[in-house]
């Protein structure tokens, strides 16, 4: 590339970053969103179920089962029990959602302890919020557990379990969600910045103006790349920053490797966006086509759930989303230490992806033009 | 501005406004695509009922007892077992996120069961997906409590367990968790029509100046808000209609309720979806902006401070205390009560009118927003 072609380029960014940051509130919506939904996040996103009430109907009134009780009511999990007098009481208190959970116990249960079989504690559950209910009946298998242990000591010791949790000793979910906002929050970020830039443009027609300067279509377009990929940056490194020192989540990889791949992964972002702009005549359909890019992209990222708990044929077309590699290379660098080799093999896709869709956005350009 | 209503006048903008929407190729995007693309994404995609979990298994023990146990593993419905062998290369797939779980039979294991004296295994798991480890963790301990039973139980030792527990899981017994996904795909579809396409609209037409020329004309000011909201209350119901449909038909999410009833509900939520997005797009006339503010005021308390993803009662207080100025919050138990469990009006009214008070506060703020940009 000549002289000449470069101070057009830079000129081209420096237009580009003044449009961007002109607007003092498009400035705070650049800076603001991504702070907030950290601090958002880091406080509601849990799959942990605690503070739960939980319906008592006791038919049996004996020690057993005063002893099951208790040991409910002793969980940290627990917050309240209340006390249901008929089947009318508990189908009533599950329908309205007043509990999530009802146990249950029959004449016979504290008998039947007493005569050293299996007494039988009925728990009912509210279905509507099936993945909290399947977290309360494991504590109930413990609670049962415990009880049965404290009324009939075991006669011979039987092996147990040793569970070690690696890079996450207590299963913090902050751990996992902390290094995945870095990548669901940048991302959003680049993108509504490129659909923004490119499709405002179009609309305005001051696109067509820059076309027929003698900006070259890649040079408008490397112009047009820096500033969400600079954010991008920006935002990333923010968020390296606070993470560690303000939530306390390692950082145990190398900074380096962090850096390569959030770059390749913000190319690749930015020529979804560009593509959504070719694509789009006016801001709304960008806003609107982003948006149609963004959830899938998100829900499909392992972030909502594990990417090997869906169907396969969703897991090829997850490999064409960005933000599934780079969540694997941040939870990796993060947590695990990742080495180069793992970063450098979840990241080549994302150069694959940003080639294509980079030079499918030129063409789409370029054809516009012609 | 007058402010007397007239027939015809309402009618002819009632009709303007509706071309303008049906016109707009990004209108049909929002309003069916998006939709589709959502159900599509929460029948298949969001799983949150583990299918088997890879893991690696390495005994260390040549035992009959052990070789048995590490059958159990191998035959295991949570588990598939992808790596035997060398301990170093299962670290190796560990950090690389091919296996999410090391089961190790150690070398006295066989042993300490003939003896009588335990028999310890360990479980490693990936703690950096907490919510797989903890699924591998109980998923381990199963499988060994259960082969232990059936290994004493075949040489005679039979020990029944003091306390058992029989789980009924009403209204949704197999657990599917697209039974709550697909209502809370609902709730976000019509956010998105309700507040994001609203704001977006009518900020464009503040950019333009196109506002300003409607305001001069004889047209009242609820004429003029009732003419902008109607196509898309009607537009949001539509879009709400194409996800039930898809919810039940192609993904079998019961519906036990009433039509009548869903169609109460949602309207109750689209009035303060509406007025949100109106009031937005008053108050700053920017599209970008507006998008953004759309994004971080509707669409994410949504997602994440409405019950749907997470459970409210473990946030902390102060974040409880926040959920319930998000008007989702009193849509989803509504919504998923409608579809798997039926009519409940004791649960819905109430709901009903927070989400109603709501509207009313946002129509407000957005009256008052346009009022004084025009002064």
């Amino acid at each position: 590339m000549n002289t000449a072609g470069f101070g057009r380029i830079l000129a081209m960014i420096v237009k580009e970053l003044w449009a961007v940051l002109r607007d003092p509130r498009a400035r705070i919506t650049l800076i603001a969103p991504p702070l907030l939904q950290l601090i958002l996040f880091s406080a509601a996103a849990t799959l942990e179920v605690k503070n739960i009430t939980v319906g008592v109907y006791n038919r049996d009134g004996g020690a057993a089962s005063a002893e099951f009780i208790n040991q409910l009511a002793g969980s940290p999990d627990v917050q309240r029990l209340i006390p249901l007098h008929s089947a009318q009481d508990v189908s009533a208190a599950i329908d309205d959602q007043r509990v999530i959970a009802v146990v249950e116990f029959d004449e016979g249960f504290s008998r039947a302890v007493a005569a050293r079989h299996t007494a039988t504690v009925q728990a009912i559950f509210d279905g509507r919020r099936s993945n909290a209910a399947q977290i309360v009946s494991s504590y109930f298998e413990r609670i049962a557990a415990a009880t049965g242990a404290a009324l009939r000591p075991a006669a011979r010791p039987a092996g147990e379990v040793i569970i070690t949790n690696w890079f996450n000793p207590n299963l913090d979910y902050l751990w996992f969600i902390m290094p995945s906002l870095v990548v669901t929050i940048s991302s959003l970020s680049a993108l509504s910045v490129t659909v923004q830039s490119v499709a405002r443009e179009r609309e305005l027609g001051t696109f067509d103006q820059l076309m027929v300067s003698p900006l070259r279509l890649h040079e408008i377009l490397i112009g047009k790349m820096t500033p969400p990929l600079l954010i991008g940056l920006f935002n990333g490194t923010l968020y390296l920053i606070v993470i560690p020192l303000i939530y306390g989540v390692p950082m145990t990889g190398a900074v380096g490797s962090f850096y390569f791949a959030l770059i390749f992964c913000q190319l690749a972002i930015i020529g979804i966006g560009m593509f959504v702009s070719a694509l789009s005549q006016t801001q709304q359909q960008g806003f609107l086509g982003m948006f149609l890019v963004t959830v899938p992209m998100t829900l499909l990222s392992g972030f909502a759930s594990p990417v090997a708990n869906m169907p396969w044929w969703l897991q090829i077309v997850a490999q064409a989303n960005p933000q599934m590699h780079f969540m694997i290379i941040s939870e990796g660098l993060f947590l695990k230490a990742m080495p180069f080799a793992d970063v450098l093999a979840n990241t080549w896709p994302l150069i694959v992806i940003a080639a294509v869709t980079l030079t499918a956005a030129t063409l789409q350009f370029r054809s516009r033009v012609e | 501005m007058s402010a007397r209503w007239n027939r015809r006048r309402f009618g002819a903008m009632l009709v303007k406004e509706t071309l303008q929407i049906l016109r707009d190729p990004s209108t049909f995007l929002i309003a069916f695509v998006l939709p589709v693309v959502l159900i599509f994404l929460y029948g298949f995609g969001v799983n949150l009922d583990t299918a088997r979990t890879r893991i690696a298994l390495s005994v260390q023990d040549d035992g009959g007892a052990a070789q048995s146990l590490a059958g159990a593993f191998q035959h295991s419905r949570w588990f598939e077992v992808v790596t035997t062998g060398d301990l170093a290369a299962m670290q190796r797939d560990m950090v690389a996120g091919r296996v999410r779980g090391i089961v190790v039979i150690p070398a006295d294991f066989s042993q300490h069961i003939a003896r009588g004296s335990g028999g310890d295994i360990q479980v490693i798991t990936d703690g950096s997906s907490p919510n797989t480890a903890s699924f591998v963790g109980a998923y381990a301990q199963g499988v060994q409590s259960a082969w232990a039973a059936a290994y004493q139980f075949d040489r005679g030792r039979h020990v029944v367990p003091a306390i058992a527990i029989d789980q009924r899981f009403w209204f949704n017994p197999e657990l599917a968790s697209r039974f709550f996904l697909v209502p809370g795909a609902i709730a976000i579809v019509m956010t998105m029509i309700g507040t994001l396409l609203t704001a977006l609209v009518i900020a464009r037409e503040w950019e333009r100046g196109t506002m300003e020329a409607i305001m001069a004309t004889p047209i009242s000011m609820s004429e003029f808000m009732a003419t902008k909201v109607i196509p898309y209350f009607v537009l949001g119901l539509g879009s709400m209609t194409l996800c039930a449909m898809l919810a039940v038909f192609v993904f079998g999410v019961p519906f036990r309720g009433s039509p009548l009833a869903l169609l109460a509900i949602s309207s109750a939520f689209l009035v303060p979806a509406l007025g949100q997005g109106l009031f937005i797009s008053a108050a700053t006339k920017n599209q970008f902006v507006a998008s953004q503010i759309a994004l971080l005021t509707a669409f994410l308390p949504g997602m994440m401070l409405s019950g749907f993803l997470f459970e409210i009662s473990s946030m902390p207080r102060w974040i409880r205390t926040v959920t319930y100025l998000v008007p989702a919050r009193y849509l989803i138990p509504p919504l998923q009560t409608v579809f798997v469990a039926g009519d409940d009006w004791s649960l819905f009214l109430p709901d009903m009118a927070a989400m109603l008070g709501f509207g009313l506060v946002f129509f407000a703020l957005a009256v008052r927003a346009t009022r004084r940009r025009i002064a």
